[in-house]
């Protein structure tokens, strides 16, 4: 059966070969109106199934939060579909067209996959304005960084995104020297230069301030349409204070998928998560 | 120039090239016009004491530049080094030619010795200096090139890459011992006469080389610093500071590893290529651990992370070398040793800490202001 399946996936006429493209030229094909498909996902650790027939479809533009008690599986997702962790099983692909199992951590990032982590790692060494430059779509071979310059319209593109950040007065402060929830916008803002088509944002708002949350909220709200955000979060004010779908994840599967109303609602969902 | 552009912000760098190039022009003129009577007279020796310590101090950039930038803690650069020396040193046996004891035009002194009946095919070319200048730069290149490969796309990262590198350097060590090897084995390579037909015990020869070592230095320095003043440089730092992020972003963190780290193996080779003619001998003990650990604690007691402080750091610590085994020789490890603790306990930043503050908060980097 899976080896049928590896066969029809190798035989799809619109299917680009990684041999053909390099991932830079490579667009995710919506035509579907769907972003990413994740289908029939496993994985375990030692036995522990982790992720436990997944699948997860999310629209172009849309804005999607995941939540989930500990141990869901919430991470782990993330972590595949930025490639850093391999599925044992399942597929997952970015439009109809990019496998994304087939490429590497770098070239996920290259295609459009952006991704905040957790723990915001900023360069704390670097000021803010070269954490942004440094994080620019465009050419990130050695020697083309090696000789790069900031063009007038990249530094243009940088004001846009330390505007729509709020760190414009900050631009000149180490990275390290910014609060904690500065650090999370400049991560998002990092996020943005790469001009990614699809978001991923690990627990935006842990440890923020009430203020600090509404305006992550807002920023949040404000991408959502020219890319694809997938927000992981805890906190169920924040997550309805933004999300338009929720999707709750239980034991490595899907529980319940739906408005934030429809969730609250759902005995299942009562049971396992919000019952607590 | 982007050479010059690399040196803007750059205070300490700038007053270390204004004294590198005022030493180089005090320095002939108080070896060779000072009569030696005068108390401004400098010794040849001296001259080439200098010498060597400026070659020790591109030494330490390039350590610098992958430890400081790179976060690579390389405990193998002592072998790049010697590598660069024993290229160099083939060409100076090659250059002896009939004047050796045995009078081979063809053989060094330790081949025939060896009753060795013709040359090995690796020490071919090595009669002409074009080709062994251009060996100095690429076989410690390559080495670290493939080496690099190896270790940075198995992602082999920290305490594990420190300790495979020391071991890479000992086991070259062990290996040039062998007279097998063909490199004359425990005696090394020495008895050099001259150097692209200037005679090597000659004053002049001796300026012309601590000249040619200063201007290596200044012109490594300069690259150095245009790498870490490149986009490409503050990756690097990115890259010590957060590997995994910077993945992420985008970038090949292995190939940007592999490119600096090759390239500052090039550049330790140049710095061995003009310690040999100085000292007139490069043997297997250039290899040993022990020296690849020394030039670590130079970088650290300079100031790693600013390349100046590396220079500062080589020059300091092999002048207090000097003078230390001159006068008490079995308390010099002590005083390194207790150097480095003393460095790493009170100025983590080492010497250059003491007296430069952080200007970053003023100052603006060269390609990101409007």
């Amino acid at each position: 059966m899976k080896a049928l399946r590896q066969i029809q996936k190798a035989m799809r006429r619109d299917r680009q070969f990684g041999l053909m493209h390099s991932a830079r030229d490579m667009a995710p094909d919506v035509s579907h109106g769907e972003l990413l498909y994740l289908e029939d996902l496993n994985l375990s650790f030692d036995g522990f199934k982790a992720i436990d027939d997944l699948s997860f479809y999310l629209e172009a533009g849309e804005l999607r939060c995941v939540i989930g008690p500990n141990g869901a599986g919430k991470t782990t997702m993330m972590d595949i579909i930025t490639g850093k962790t391999r599925p044992d099983s399942g597929s997952a692909s970015f439009g109809l067209n990019i496998d994304l199992l087939e490429l590497s951590e770098s070239e996920i990032a290259e295609i459009g996959i952006g991704r905040k982590f957790q723990k915001p790692t900023v360069f704390e060494c670097h000021r803010v304005i070269e954490n942004l430059e440094l994080a620019m779509a465009g050419d990130k071979r050695v020697f083309p960084t090696l000789f790069a310059k900031l063009t007038g319209e990249q530094r243009d593109r940088i004001d846009d995104v330390l505007g729509i950040i709020g760190l414009t007065e900050h631009a000149y402060r180490d990275a390290g020297a910014l609060s904690h929830g500065q650090k999370q916008w400049l991560e998002i803002g990092m996020l943005l230069m790469q001009d990614p088509l699809l978001l991923l944002v690990d627990e935006p708002v842990a440890g923020m301030t009430h203020q600090e949350m509404d305006r992550t909220a807002e920023l949040l709200r404000s991408l959502a349409g020219n890319h694809s955000v997938v927000v992981v979060e805890h906190d169920m004010e924040f997550v309805r204070a933004i999300a338009k779908r929720v999707t709750v994840l239980h034991r490595g599967r899907v529980l319940a998928e739906g408005t934030m109303d429809q969730i609250q609602n759902d005995p299942k969902v009562i049971e396992v998560y919000l019952g607590e | 120039m982007g050479f010059i552009r690399a040196l803007k912000g750059d205070t300490g760098g700038q007053i270390m090239l204004f004294l590198l190039g005022l030493v180089a022009i005090v320095v002939p003129i108080l070896n060779l016009w000072v009569p030696a009577s005068s108390p401004w007279y400098l010794s040849t020796y001296t001259v080439t004491l200098l010498g060597k310590y400026l070659t020790y101090a591109l030494l330490a950039v390039a350590v610098d530049l992958v430890w400081g930038y790179l976060g690579i803690l390389s405990l193998g650069h002592g072998a790049f080094f010697a590598l660069g020396g024993y290229a160099m040193g083939m060409y100076l046996m090659r250059q002896i030619g009939e004047r050796g004891v045995y009078g081979n035009p063809e053989l060094p002194d330790f081949m025939v010795f060896l009753d060795w009946s013709e040359l090995p095919w690796f020490w071919y070319g090595f009669d002409q200096f074009w080709f062994a200048a251009l060996m100095v730069v690429l076989v410690p290149g390559l080495l670290a090139f493939v080496f690099g490969w190896l270790a940075f796309r198995s992602r082999v990262t920290g305490v594990y890459l420190s300790i495979i590198t020391q071991a890479l350097t000992y086991a070259l060590m062990l290996a040039f011992f062998r007279n097998e090897m063909g490199f004359g084995g425990n005696n090394g390579l020495t008895d050099f006469k001259d150097i692209l037909g200037f005679d090597l015990r000659s004053d002049g020869t001796r300026i012309g080389l601590f000249l040619a070592s200063a201007a290596a230095l200044a012109l490594g320095y300069l690259a150095c610093r245009f790498v870490v003043s490149s986009r490409l440089g503050r990756v690097a730092v990115a890259i010590r500071d957060a590997e995994a992020r910077v993945r992420f972003l985008g970038y090949r963190v292995e190939r940007v590893k592999l490119w600096i780290f090759s390239f500052s193996a090039a550049l330790a080779g140049v710095a061995g290529a003009l310690y040999v003619p100085q000292v007139g001998i490069i043997n297997p003990g250039e290899f040993a651990p022990l020296n690849s650990i020394e030039l670590v604690i130079w970088v650290a007691i300079g100031g790693r992370f600013t390349l100046y402080g590396a220079v500062l750091g080589a020059i300091l610590v092999n002048y207090a070398k000097t003078y230390f085994t001159g006068v008490m020789p079995e308390a010099w490890l002590f005083a390194l040793g207790g150097l480095f603790v003393l460095v790493t306990l009170l100025l983590p930043k080492g010497i250059v800490g003491l007296f430069a503050r952080r200007k970053r908060s003023t100052a603006q980097p060269a390609d990101v202001t409007p």
